[in-house]
């Protein structure tokens, strides 16, 4: 009986999870465009090596890779009702 | 000079068999094997009697013989109907259309020769 | 120095290598085999087409010129890629559920399935997109040319004119080839999509290749190459805040909008979980492709001539190192960006092109009888493959008057500028359901207008349609009006300036045309269903059914998508509904996915206007209750509602009376089967009893007629055997007694056997048959199966009404069963008689052809006991059985 208690509740925070990582999928193309944005910034008093924006650029851009990787894995699936495949794993 | 039968049957074992029994008895037996142009077999044999199926290739025994009966040439002709169907149904219908004997196949020879013999007696 | 003919050889290997992996992925594909062609992998390397020729070599020419800058075409789509849960997903889900063929399909179908816009986007996509294709050709011919000046041999044999004709033929050859192997858009091009994945391998490859071999080889490390990029003309990061921002939106704007790639992104779209994958793949492979560009541009900067051409640096760099090997993959690596981008465009615009400019006006000509008279199958597919040799034609054609010159180079942010204009109307249609038609229309309108004006016709300099003094002064001196400065505003990049104000007031047009305007009852209920996708990726009813006749819109079926494909949707619908035999209820539902799968076909526009005329105003009357509903949400609530309840209430009671009408007529049947019964049973008994009575009365018989009699008698008493022996192996088969006796062997010899036990093939009957593929092996009561088809091939010799009598029977293989069918050419079954001949007391016409009508309730008995069935198949010119019969039959089974 406990244990059919734990699981809902269990659902529930797996399933918020999942809706909190759909929000973060929403807001990291955001995230991409301003971080992409900053060297116009640096470029206000005087112009910046271009050797170092790109280092910057590429490492933003390696981040948005893996993060995007990340979060895709763990978007809702097709239904977003994931049930069966919570209950295999523990809590 | 002997009496004409016409029989319109479509079963040729049947025409067959009906036949040797007439002319056995001295008939003179005309055959005809399919209902379209029945009528005109009728109109052309002048038999003294018509032996008739209910269950006729291309058009129903019924039907010719309401034909005969509407026609003044040869209202009267007597005409024994023949049926594999025995029900009740069909021996209503042939007399209704005027049939003045009606026979459920099989039948025994005897009591088709019988039958027509009396028809003819009758007619005449 | 490489010679020519070496690259000649190599570039016709690597060419017949991509022939070989699209055909044999074809294949694959067309038996069910290779997973892996449908993996999120492939998915995402067939999304690198945007990489064309023009990145590939350009993005060295454009560093060289603007430094950094260049990362702004690759960023755009990043962001929209990382960004997939908000637009590409529903795009996707959007073109899945609706079976979108295109943008314009898409478009149009989001409006209303109007034509109008259709053809609108469809232009603007071709005008934009030429260029675009001329631009390929010249790059390919470019690199050509380098080669050539290297060989001196050749220098003065190839023409740049003749590689472009080859290249741009070659091209058109195999998108027909593996671009319109198949109609339906569903049914996806493996091939194509194989092979540019193979490209886009290809092209990363080498550009890596180049870019590791001029920092390890040619600067001698990473920290040489800093200082390198340091030394050289583009060593600050200076570039102009409107451009960066300006080119990466532009570049989102246009991965999205670009017809190819709609065509890979969603057309081809196998699965929507692989936009996960790429959600990180592809931008890591954009990262990847635009890694070694700087380093690059700043060698090639210190180590070429001054006077060299910089987009061409990725291929004259190793050349000038004596790297020839490293050179002729880099002209590969530009050949496949070039030619994955052409095939993949000339695709999408064919399909364009031929679902909404060619079929309209073919089926406008053919005077809406298209359904009845032609094959539309073969119209539409001819039509997509003279498209794609105009597009690739007219993209050469470009090609030869712009004379190649720089003016092409820089058609490529023209160009996407142009698609961007789509932006407004896709996105509005996807995500507010005020959006109507006129607005979208109207915004454009607008939108390309602006284009056109301020970019497209200026990009040709001092041309008849654009003189070089209204793009300096103005039309007519109106100096705010100026092609590059509109409303005063100045020192704007061209791009940036046209994309700003093109977009902005095609969105605005576009957002108040669609306030201010109505729209259409059919755009509502679209919009309702694209903007709301993820709620209902069913459906709400457009059509309204039961005038509809499921033959016909099964025969017109048939002329689209196939006739197996056609059948095969039809059952499946009439499975779901609960109904045997092929031909479902048109209901509202079925109607609607009909549509949807012909819009794969032909288009949406095209499907609806071919459905409509069958269905015959169905669509007025829904537009008439919403009109009507229009005027309260309540009113349009309960009337829907109503109109639903009347339908399934005239449904049912339809269904009732059917079924009744089954019963009396049964009724009526069972009373003729048991007159009919004793009929066949009493003729031969009288026979027997004439003769039997003949012989026992008569005397003096001779022998012949003794002889002649008792035959007759033997003869009439086979057949009362024959007959009863046929009741009662349908009392068993139905009462499921029987034994079967399962044996293997194949399917031609049961046909053999059937054909010679029922009279064979002779001028009077023809038995039309295809023996070589008949080879198919199967394990099942052969004797029960051929007992089967001998009743079909008897009663076509005996009911065929033809002249010259012809049965056409032919088999094929669908999954785990073999279907068998057997057509005659006579004049059919009525259809009210189609749903009784498999009774028992049935008999079509009056004839006395011998059996007492048993002979079809058998062969469904035999067919139900071997597990597979006999079904009439209508919509055939005339009498049809199919007979389904597993391969292998469930040893279980037999024991029964």
């Amino acid at each position: 009986m406990s244990e059919d208690g734990r699981i809902p509740v269990f659902v529930e925070r797996k399933t918020y999870r999942r809706r909190r990582m759909a929000d973060a999928a929403r807001m990291l193309p955001m995230l991409g465009a301003m971080l992409f944005c900053l060297p116009l910034l640096w470029a206000i008093d005087e112009e910046p090596r271009t050797a170092l924006t790109m280092f910057y650029l590429f490492l933003v851009w390696v981040g948005l890779c893996v993060v995007s990787a990340v979060i895709s894995a763990h978007l809702p699936t097709e239904a977003d009702n994931s049930q069966t495949e919570d209950q295999t794993e523990g809590p | 000079m002997n009496k004409k039968v016409l029989l319109i049957e479509d079963e040729p074992n049947i025409i067959e068999a009906v036949s040797f029994i007439l002319m056995r008895d001295g008939w003179e037996v005309k055959t005809h094997s399919n209902g379209h142009d029945a009528m005109d077999a009728v109109r052309r044999r002048e038999a003294d009697i018509v032996i008739l199926d209910v269950m006729l290739p291309g058009r129903s025994g019924f039907d010719i013989l309401k034909d005969i009966r509407s026609d003044p040439a040869l209202g009267d002709t007597p005409v024994l109907m023949l049926t594999a169907r025995g029900q009740d149904k069909d021996r209503e219908m042939a007399e209704r259309v005027g049939a003045n004997r009606f026979m459920t196949k099989p039948f025994s020879n005897a009591d088709v020769l019988d039958a027509v013999r009396a028809l003819v007696a009758e007619h005449e | 120095m490489a010679s020519l003919n070496a690259l000649a050889i190599v570039c016709v290997l690597y060419v017949v290598v991509l022939f070989s992996v699209a055909f044999a992925a074809d294949r694959a594909a067309l038996h069910g085999r290779g997973a892996w062609l449908r993996s999120p992998i492939v998915y995402t390397l067939s999304l690198s087409i945007y990489c064309t020729a023009w990145t590939f070599y350009g993005a060295v020419g454009f560093a060289v010129r603007s430094g950094l800058e260049y990362v702004t075409i690759y960023l755009g789509p990043t962001l929209i890629m990382i960004g997939w849960w908000w637009t590409l997903r529903k795009m996707v889900r959007v073109g899945r559920s609706q079976r979108i063929t295109s943008i314009a399909d898409l478009i149009s179908s989001r409006y209303g399935k109007s034509n109008t816009l259709a053809v609108f986007v469809t232009l603007l996509a071709v005008i934009g997109t030429t260029p675009y294709i001329a631009l390929q050709l010249q790059s390919v011919t470019l690199s050509f040319q380098i080669f050539a000046e290297n060989d001196l041999l050749q220098r003065q044999t190839v023409s740049q004119q003749s590689i472009a004709f080859w290249v741009a033929g070659g091209l058109a050859v195999f998108t027909i080839l593996f671009g319109t192997r198949n109609l339906d858009a569903n049914e996806r091009h493996h091939g194509v999509v194989m092979a540019i994945a193979l490209e886009a391998v290809v092209k990363l490859f080498a550009l890596l290749a180049v870019g590791v071999f001029v920092v390890w080889g040619l600067s001698g490390g990473i920290g040489e190459t800093l200082a390198r990029i340091d030394a050289s003309p583009i060593k600050n990061f200076e570039v102009s805040g409107s451009r960066w921002v300006g080119l990466t939106m532009l570049s989102a704007a246009a991965f999205i909008c670009l017809p190819r790639m709609f065509q890979v992104m969603v057309v081809e779209n196998e699965d929507e979980s692989h936009l996960r994958t790429a959600a990180w793949a592809f931008p890591a492979y954009l990262m990847a492709m635009s890694l070694f560009v700087v380093p690059i541009a700043a060698v090639g900067l210190e180590k070429l001539p001054s006077a060299s051409n910089p987009d061409l640096f990725v291929l004259t760099l190793p050349l000038q190192e004596g790297q020839d090997g490293l050179a002729i993959l880099s002209f590969l690596g530009g050949f496949s960006s070039a030619t994955s981008m052409v095939i993949v465009a000339a695709i999408a615009l064919s399909t364009m092109v031929s679902n909404h400019i060619v079929m309209p006006i073919w089926l406008w000509m053919s005077g809406g009888t298209a359904m009845v008279s032609g094959d539309v199958r073969n119209v539409a597919l001819l039509a997509r493959r003279i498209s794609i040799a105009g597009i690739v034609f007219l993209g050469y054609l470009y090609f030869r008057v712009s004379g190649g010159g720089a003016a092409l180079a820089a058609i490529g942010l023209i160009s996407f500028v142009g698609v961007a204009q789509f932006l407004p109307a896709l996105m509005g249609g996807l995500f507010w359901r005020g959006a109507n038609r006129v607005g979208a229309l109207a915004g454009l309108v607008t939108g390309a207008a602006i284009w056109l004006y301020s970019l497209f016709l200026p990009s040709f300099g001092d041309t008849f349609l654009m003189p070089q003094h209204v793009i300096e002064h103005g039309p007519l001196g109106i100096d705010w009006l100026r092609p590059q400065a509109l409303f005063g505003t100045e020192g704007l990049d061209p791009i940036v300036h046209a994309f700003m104000w093109s977009v902005f007031l095609n969105t605005l047009v576009f957002l108040v045309v669609s306030l201010l305007s109505f729209p259409r009852p059919v755009e509502r209920l679209q919009g309702a269903q694209f903007v709301n996708v993820f709620q209902h990726s069913g459906t709400a009813g457009t059509w309204s059914g039961g005038l509809a006749q499921s033959e016909d819109l099964l025969i017109m079926s048939q002329r689209i998508m196939g006739p197996a494909e056609a059948q095969a949707l039809f059952s499946e619908a009439a499975k779901r509904q609960g109904i045997a035999g092929l031909l479902p209820e048109p209901t509202p539902d079925f109607l609607q996915e009909l549509e949807r799968v012909l819009s794969g076909s032909v288009g949406a526009a095209t499907a609806h206007a071919m459905i409509s005329q069958i269905v015959g105003g169905a669509t007025v009357s829904v537009e008439d209750l919403m009109a009507v509903a229009d005027e309260t949400a309540q009113i349009m609530e309960y009337s829907s509602r109503l109109e639903a309840k009347t339908e399934e209430q005239a449904r049912t009671a339809r269904q009732l009376r059917e079924a009744n009408d089954k019963l009396t007529q049964l009724s009526v049947q069972k009373d003729a089967f048991l007159s009919q019964i004793s009929h066949e049973l009493r003729t031969p008994m009288t026979s027997i009893r004439a003769f039997s009575e003949i012989m026992r009365d008569t005397e003096g018989l001779t022998e012949d007629e003794q002889n002649k009699y008792s035959s007759i008698i033997h003869d009439e008493a086979v057949r009362l055997t024959r007959l009863l022996d046929d009741l009662l192996d349908l009392s068993v088969l139905e009462n499921a007694q029987v034994l079967l006796n399962w044996q293997s062997g194949t399917l031609e010899e049961v046909l053999d056997r059937a054909v010679s036990a029922a009279g064979g093939s002779d001028p009077d009957f023809q038995i039309d048959r295809l023996p070589q593929r008949e080879h198919f092996e199967l394990r099942s009561d052969l004797d029960r199966l051929a007992q089967v088809f001998i009743n079909l091939i008897s009663n076509a010799r005996k009911y065929c009404d033809a002249k010259d009598p012809v049965l056409k029977i032919r088999a094929k293989r669908s999954d785990d069963r073999l279907i068998i069918d057997f057509i005659d050419n006579g004049s059919g079954i009525p259809m009210d008689k189609q749903t009784l001949i498999f009774e028992k007391f049935s008999r079509i016409g009056e004839t006395k052809a011998g059996g007492a009508g048993l002979g079809l309730a058998i062969c469904r008995e035999v067919m139900a006991r071997l597990s597979g069935a006999i079904t009439y198949l209508p919509g055939q010119k005339g009498a049809a059985f199919r007979v389904t019969v597993p391969i292998d039959s469930p040893s279980v089974k037999a024991a029964g």
